[in-house]
């Protein structure tokens, strides 16, 4: 049976697509574990890496706060509005504080990160490119994924969490600002309940293990996407919106594998 | 001044996939020297010079550096190697998050065990060195396009390399920067021992400092001399090179079909 030939060159384009990422895939997987090989310079000096800290971890704190701060204010205030009709306005610490290190603190946080951190780390690594800075640096016998690749990239797994923590920190407040100081829940039932209901090891350090795997992705792909950026101008911009496009969608997509797995029977 | 070989490239042939760029080149490099590799955009010598570096490899033939065939080198061996070259590119490529003086500090701190102290010396006199010891606090974005390629200069002379190679120097320089950058090179070259290849398309800046003159043409070395014979030349093609004609064997036209044909005035005559 003869295919119409618009359908056969349909199939191929998808084909050419398929085979295009998942060789692409195999770069950027390479190119990971590259990063981690030559991670010993950032560690023997560590300098390197802390200046990145500033700029990754530090210069994101003011983003991370203010949102952290008003997500928090939301929910108490949804959940105030939710709870009280069953009379059980008391519980809204708990629910703020759940959801906050569950899930919202890890992914919000990680999804700023993303546009604040990422999308500057692939910019810059990206126009160093461009410049040929990185060529340069070859040049003179020094290694750029070991010298400006793999400071960043530990920059960004060491403050994720830090943020994240932040930002679930910052919402409980949030909440605490509405539920308690505006609307008058009385201040003892929100923190007390919150109290008994968090547990260590299934709410908190879940939200920590989930915030590691968010900066670990998120800054290998905005690593990855500059080093990889074609050396001009609309490369460079396209990698940084490619960094944030993808991150954003592999921080959910991993939110949900990892929920799937860490909640699953928990009451 | 010796005139032992620092570089020998014999039979090098480099190829974009299918796309060949360098088609057997041959050429010598003697120690102590300044030798201009000269041809129109796309010729190949930016090409020639990555070659020279080891940061691709040839497809056939090889480049030899102080003895050693740099393509045949381990990763380590390779990297031992480029701490005795010195690269200028186009535009400086400067490290825009340091400063000037820690962009040429750059390598002595990456590669020595020098005392601080001892580092901010070496940096002032290399920085003395090309004029610029009052900017050691400025930042790249405060260069002007002249100073920013003498700071790259003072970076790339940090750990007194046996050879520089200069990617287009001249690029968009006015003429006062152009010709201090041009004397530059010459004055390094000499003073410190050192040889250098100047990749350039700026025929009368470059004529007047180096020894000697490759022209590269479709990959191939279209014609070499000492500038005096290249001056004088009847080739035609280095005849059109040097005094910037408009057509000759390089033609002004893109090869295309008949002028009259595209116009459709093909039969109007008829």
């Amino acid at each position: 049976m003869l295919l119409p030939s618009r359908l056969i060159s349909g199939i191929r384009h998808i084909g050419h697509r398929v085979i295009e990422g998942v060789w692409r895939l195999g770069i950027a997987s390479r190119f990971f574990i590259l990063v981690l090989l030559k991670s010993g310079t950032s560690l023997r000096r560590f300098n390197l890496v802390i200046r990145e800290l500033y700029f990754t971890g530090v210069l994101s704190l003011i983003i991370i706060v203010v949102s952290g701060l008003f997500v928090g204010m939301v929910l108490g205030l949804q959940g105030y509005e939710t709870l009280q009709k069953y009379g059980s306005e008391s519980a809204v610490g708990t629910l703020v504080a759940l959801s906050l290190v569950r899930e919202l603190g890890p992914v919000v946080a990680a999804l700023l990160f993303a546009s604040r951190a990422g999308s500057a780390i692939t910019a810059e690594i990206g126009l160093m490119k461009a410049t040929e800075q990185l060529a340069a640096m070859g040049m003179m016998a020094v290694d750029p994924i070991a010298r400006v690749v793999a400071p960043r990239f530990w920059s960004g797994v060491i403050s994720m969490p830090f943020l994240a923590a932040i930002f679930s920190v910052m919402g409980v407040f949030g909440g605490y600002l509405v539920t308690v100081v505006f609307i008058g829940v009385d201040e003892g039932s929100y923190w007390s309940q919150m109290q008994s209901a968090v547990d260590f090891r299934f709410d908190i350090m879940n939200g920590f293990i989930k915030s590691c795997c968010f900066g670990v992705v998120v800054t290998a792909i905005a690593v990855f996407e500059g080093y990889d950026a074609p050396p001009t101008a609309e490369g460079v911009s396209g990698a940084t919106t490619r960094t944030v496009v993808t991150s954003s969608l592999v921080i959910l997509g991993l939110d949900f594998i990892l929920t799937a797995f860490m909640f699953r029977g928990v009451s | 001044m010796t005139s032992e070989n620092l570089i020998e490239i014999s039979g090098l042939n480099f190829s974009y996939d299918t796309r060949a760029i360098l088609k057997g080149i041959d050429m010598t490099m003697q120690r102590g020297k300044v030798i201009a590799i000269m041809g129109g955009s796309g010729s190949g010598k930016t090409t020639l010079l990555r070659l020279i570096g080891g940061t691709i490899q040839p497809t056939s033939g090889y480049v030899k550096f102080a003895g050693k065939v740099v393509h045949e080198l381990d990763r380590d061996a390779l990297f031992k190697l480029r701490r005795k070259m010195g690269m200028l590119f186009q535009f400086g490529a400067l490290f825009t998050d340091l400063s000037v003086f820690d962009n040429v500090a750059f390598q002595m701190r990456e590669h020595t065990n020098l005392p601080e102290s001892m580092i901010r010396d070496l940096v002032l006199m290399k920085l003395h060195a090309v004029g610029l010891r009052g900017a050691q606090h400025l930042m790249p974005n405060e260069l002007s396009g002249g100073m920013a390629r003498r700071v790259a200069l003072a970076r790339s002379i940090a750990l007194d390399p046996m050879l520089i190679m200069y990617d287009e120097p001249f690029t968009g320089l006015d003429p006062i920067s152009l010709s201090v950058i041009g004397n530059l090179i010459r004055r390094l070259t000499d003073a410190l021992g050192m040889t250098s290849i100047v990749v350039t398309h700026d025929v009368q800046e470059s004529l007047k400092i180096v020894d000697y003159v490759y022209f590269i043409a479709d990959g191939v070395i279209a014609a070499e001399g000492t500038p005096k014979e290249v001056r004088e030349s009847v080739a035609p093609f280095v005849h059109q090179f040097v005094h910037g004609e408009e057509d000759g064997p390089v033609p002004f036209h893109y090869p295309a079909q008949s002028y009259r044909k595209d116009l459709n005035l093909e039969n109007a005559l008829a």
